[in-house]
Formats: structure tokens, sequence, C-alpha cells
């Protein structure tokens, strides 16, 4: 096992797949020359040369319409969004277009293509450049959504990802970089579409993912002091979504909390618990509680912006509340 | 021009150039957070520009605005104090860098998606028309940006609909590490307002007069003809596209070369030639910028944080 960063597993998955399969290359602004803005395709550019490792305008739809189009006729490209806030100038191809065109030609296309896309607060960027988006991708059918928290799941379902005949959104938290963790030595894959414990509990369930994950994690050692033993499920995947290790866990602790970055009106935590009630009503002991961004676009200011983001804090609340 | 407005010119671009090397100490500092974009090398585009607008002729521009801010009218302490995000800041501390804006200012904001405010500015404009008045909006934005769809749909309109758009292109050569060759398919940004049938003009951006004369000229016939017209201000950025670019895409010989021509420089020349000025009188000009920044600095310092209490405010116009 290795100790490495995210950004060093996403950047040692891209290179693997782009050895080991010629059809995968990238496209992107300032993913060449500049190495990426957060450095994850430093030194790709020299090796790969500028065929696979295509600087693009500042051109969101030309990007990802031509990411689909290569796609279309057999390659396999790793369309990379700046950010995922630049998302929202080329959704239509990303919710409108990709995920749909091979259903709704009966199944002639695969669109093999994996966006990448940075996203989350907390860096000060302001209300347009801070955002947590993700579950309004994961609303469309058609689109697979996946965003790791730890460098083993980052690694392994990027390659996944990219080996993928469907398309599928991956998006990175632009504070989590650093983060460390072991990875297996030599190729593995992790499947999309499963969700899994990080830490084993039996007091109460948190769900969280990606940012969540890691402010569950931090909450989970801080209630363990005080005798509480959260098990933490991490999705991983938002769509689709594998409730599996949910329900039972929940059957197991019968109280949930659910913890995501982005706001918490018709989010991931909404989904969460309404399918908690669904598939598990009868070992409901209390009412889930959600941990999400306040209802506000990002300010400027540092302790405005902390203020309307989830903390730590806010998960330890949220856990003594529904073992109250 | 009077000797006073050409002094008070130079003053606006020492003040922009001062306020600037004094931001980039106080983001190493940690004292702003964020991207920030710096305009240093820039100064002579729209200090030229915004001299030969009318009050009434309305400005919007991208993520690199403390120039625009301060040729606009905000005062140095309310970009100052916007950078270190207090309330006394333009935007209230909410916006940062990227984003002052002032409604009296005629001001409409730095906008940081790329080519996002062009559809707005035609926008303004449209209201303008609808209107019934002859106020001019004045767009301003980088070479970059006329690369993504949203530059070639607000041309499209303004030119169709006879919007008094004056599009101000600053090519500084780079869209962050990416030439205008790399990106562009044309390599004089004028030559795309060819295809809307636009009128255009190339102009050096490091001479403020030559700024300040195209710009007159331009903000006058999109006046009277009320149609569209495209400028292109060739210059160059001096510093990295935001704090701790490690600019591996260009060399320090290119960039050394640029600064020989300096635009504050140039400008100091021109008016010690033409005996506009001596060089005492420019060097209290300089002492009088340094002044107002270093003010600057102690006011936002000194000024409060927004209250917390505020988060929710401004989300609606109505509480919800
Ligand atoms: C839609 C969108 N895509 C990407 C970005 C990221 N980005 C910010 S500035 C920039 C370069 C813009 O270059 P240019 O328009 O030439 O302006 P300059 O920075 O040179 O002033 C990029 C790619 C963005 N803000 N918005
Ligand atoms: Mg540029």
């Amino acid at each position: 096992m290795a100790r490495i960063t995210i950004r060093e597993a996403i950047s040692q998955a891209l290179w693997e797949e782009m050895e080991r399969d010629p059809s995968v290359f990238i496209l992107g602004e300032e993913v060449g020359v500049w190495g990426g803005t957060y450095a994850v395709t430093k030194g790709f550019y020299d090796h790969f040369g500028a065929e696979r490792v295509r600087d693009t305008p500042i051109a969101e739809n030309a990007i990802l319409g031509s990411a689909i189009g290569a796609a279309l006729v057999g390659q396999r490209p790793i369309a990379e969004l700046m950010t995922i806030n630049f998302a929202f100038s080329a959704m239509d191809y990303i919710v409108n277009q990709a995920p749909k065109l091979r259903y709704m030609f009966g199944g002639q296309f695969r669109v093999p293509l994996v966006i990448r896309a940075v996203g989350g607060g907390g860096r000060q960027l302001g209300a347009t450049h801070s955002q947590t988006p993700d579950a309004i991708f994961a609303h469309f059918p058609g689109l697979k959504v996946v965003s790791p928290g730890t460098p083993e799941d980052a690694k392994g379902l990027l390659k996944s990802a990219i080996r993928s005949d469907d398309p599928v959104l991956f998006i990175e938290h632009a504070t989590m970089y650093q983060v460390r963790g072991e990875v297996p030595e030599g190729e593995y894959l992790i499947p999309i579409g499963k969700s899994k414990i990080q830490r084993q509990g039996s007091d109460v369930t948190i769900v969280a993912y990606s940012k969540g994950l890691e402010l569950s994690l931090k909450a989970a050692e801080e209630l363990a002091g005080e005798g509480i033993e959260a098990e933490i499920v991490d999705l991983r995947t938002l769509r689709p979504l594998d409730m599996q290790p949910v329900i039972e866990s929940f059957q197991k602790t019968n109280r949930a909390v659910v913890v995501e970055e982005g706001w918490k009106s018709y989010g991931v935590g909404s989904e969460v618990a309404a399918r908690i009630y669904e598939q598990a009503f009868d070992y409901v002991d209390a009412p889930v509680v959600r941990v999400a961004q306040k209802e506000v676009p990002l300010p400027y200011n540092r302790a405005l912006e902390q203020a309307a983001l989830p903390q730590v804090t806010d998960v330890v609340a949220a856990v003594k509340e529904v073992l109250r | 021009m009077n000797k006073e407005r050409l002094l008070q010119m130079y003053y606006e671009m020492v003040l922009i150039r001062r306020l600037e090397e004094r931001g980039a100490e106080l983001y190493q500092a940690g004292k702003i957070g964020g991207f920030m974009h710096l305009y240093i090398g820039q100064e002579a585009v729209s200090t030229g520009l915004i001299a030969a607008r009318e009050p009434r002729d309305r400005l919007i521009t991208a993520y690199r605005d403390h120039g625009v801010a301060i040729n606009a009218g905000i005062s140095a302490n309310e970009v100052m104090a916007e950078l270190l995000g207090k309330v006394t800041g333009i935007s209230k501390g909410r916006g940062g860098s990227m984003h002052m804006a002032s409604v009296e200012k005629n001001m409409w904001g730095g906008h940081a998606i790329v080519g996002g405010h062009l559809p707005i500015a035609a926008g303004l404009a449209l209201g303008d028309q609808y209107a019934g008045n002859d106020n001019v909006t004045i767009c301003m934005f980088g070479d970059g940006a006329t690369n993504i769809g949203y530059f070639h749909e607000a041309l499209n309109l303004a030119k169709t609909w006879n919007l008094r758009v004056l599009w101000v292109c600053e090519n500084n050569q780079y869209g962050m590490g990416t030439t205008v060759e790399r990106a562009s398919a044309v390599s004089e940004i004028r030559q795309k307002a060819d295809g809307y049938g636009m009128g255009s003009e190339r102009v050096d951006g490091m001479d403020v007069l030559a700024v300040y004369e195209a710009s007159q000229k331009a903000i006058d016939s999109v006046r009277t003809r009320s149609e569209p017209y495209l400028l292109e201000i060739v210059t160059y950025r001096f510093r990295g596209h935001s704090m701790g670019d490690p600019e591996r895409y260009r060399t320090q010989g290119e960039v050394k070369k640029w600064q020989a021509n300096d635009p504050i420089a140039i400008f100091r020349k021109k008016l010690t030639a033409r005996k506009a000025a001596t060089h005492k009188a420019l060097d209290e000009i300089d002492a009088r910028a340094e002044m107002e920044v270093e003010k600057a600095i102690e006011f936002a310092e000194a000024s409060p944080e927004p209250e917390l209490d505020d988060l929710f405010k401004d989300v609606y116009v109505e509480e919800v």
C-alpha cells in the first residue's frame, strides 16, 4: 500500500488509462502547457503530446459537444471542466445530450465520455465560483455521477469511469486534493454505483460523500470521545445510488444523518432521507437530519462563507439531535 | 484635452498600479483571499477608455476589474475594503476582487464567468433602447472571451437589434496560459466583428492617449449611428493570470520586453515632452497616489467585517 494524495490518485488513474488505451485522450482549458489548473495533469503534455492532452479555447460547449462526438465514433475522451461552475455554460451537453443519445436512438449509440469537474466552496471565490451543485446532475437518468472522498476511491472509480461505455460526470472537490490515504499497489478498479462503509459504528448512521465524508470522519472521531460510535456510509456514486449499505446500517442504528456540502433543498440528503423512509420505515426511531449548506449564494468574506458552509460541529450537533 | 484631465488620467493609472502592488502584498500576507487578477500593465486601456465616456454611459467588465472600478470613480477605500472582505467594500465584502460594481457610478460589475456578461451588456443597451435614450454601454472582456459562444451571440444580437454597445476586447495576448494563436481561428480579434457586419478598429493599448482618442470616436459613432462597434485594444499583463500563476507558458524575456513598454512610463514621457507637466509635478502625483493607497489600506483594515446575521440579506429583494 502506498500513501498518496487525491491529486496523485486522480493523476495516476489518468496516466495509467492513457498508457493502457490509445483511444483515451484529455481535452480542456489549461490541461496541457499549464499542467492543469489544479496540477492534476502536470507532466502529461510533455509525455503524451498535444494530440492527447489538448488545450482548448475557453468554450465549454465546444469542449463537451466535441467530446461527445468523438466518443460516439469510438474514442474515449476525458473532458475537463476547469470548475463545475462552468458546467452551467455547457449544461445542454451534460444533461440534455450525453445522457439521452443512446436511449433516444434505440440503443444504437454509446457515449464513453468522462467529464471531470472540480467543485466545492471554502476558498473565497464568490458566488459563481464556489458551488457544489452535484445533486442537480444526479437528477438526470442516463448520466452517471461519481464523487469520491478518498484517494483509493478516486483512483479506482476514475479508472472505471474511463472504461465505462456510458457518460460519467466525475466530481472532485477543490479543497480535498491534499487529502492523503492508502491505495493498493498495482492495477485495481472500483465499481461505479457501490456505496461503502468507511467507518464502523453501532449508534448512528452518517451518510455522506466527498467533502461531507471528510467532515463526517472528523465528527465521528469527536463523537467517539463522547462514547458515540457513528457508522459512516460513503455514497461515492450519486447515480446510480446504492442504498443497500445505508439501509443495512440504518436497520442496525435506526437513526441517520446525511451530510453534503450542497444546498439542502432538493439535495442528496433529501433523496437519501426519502429512500430511508420508503425502504426502512419500520426501523425509524428519529427523523433523518440533513446537514448541508445554508440557502444562500456563497459570499466572498471568509467568516460569512464559513458560516454558510456545513462544518464538523454541525455534523456533531445533528448526530446528537437524532440520538436525543 | 486640457492639462487637468491629462493629469487626472495619469493619477488614475498610478493609483491603480500602486493599489494593486500593495494589494499583491496583502494577498501574500493572507489578508486577501480568493482569486485576484491584477491589471498591472493594462492600466492605459480602462483609463483611456473610461475617460472618453459620459457618466450616463454604462460600464461592464470581467473579473480583472480593479482598474475599471477606479476609473469608474469607485474610491480606493471601497476597492481596498472589498478586497479585504469588509462591509465598507463596494460590494459589502460579498463579492471580493472579481466582483466590484457601483450602480451609482454606472459600473455594472466585474463578472467572473468568461464571456457571460456580454449578452447582459447587450441587455443593458436593450433596456436603454427600450427607454428611448441614447446611452452607450461599454463592455470590456478579454481575448479569451471571444472564443466562447456568448461573445458571438451577443455581437449578433447587438448588430441585429441596433443596440448601442461598444465592445472592447482587451487583447493581452493570453487567456490564462493560452496564446491567442492557440485558441482563436483569427489572430486579430477585430476580424471577428466582420462576420457580424460590425465596424472595428485595433488600437495600441500601451498608449493611453491613443486609447482615449479611439474610444471617443467609437463611443460617438455608437451613439450617433445607433449601432455597435468593436475595439480591440492590444495590451499585455505584466503579472500572472491570477495570484500564484507559475507562468510556465511564457518567458521572462517576453515579459521584460513588454515591461520596457510600460504604459505609465510612456504617458510620463508624453506629458513631459508636451510640457503638460514637469517630472517634479508627476512625482508629486505619484506620491499623492501612494498616500491614497496607504489611506485606503488603513480604512479597509479599520473597517468592520460584515455581520454574520446579514448572511441571508439580499438573497431576494423581499425577505422570504
Ligand atoms: C465560462 C468560464 N470558463 C472558464 C473560466 C476560467 N477562466 C477564468 S479567466 C480565464 C481566462 C480568460 O482569458 P481572457 O478572456 O483573455 O481574459 P484575461 O484573463 O486575459 O484578462 C479562464 C479560462 C471561467 N471563469 N468561465
Ligand atoms: Mg487575455
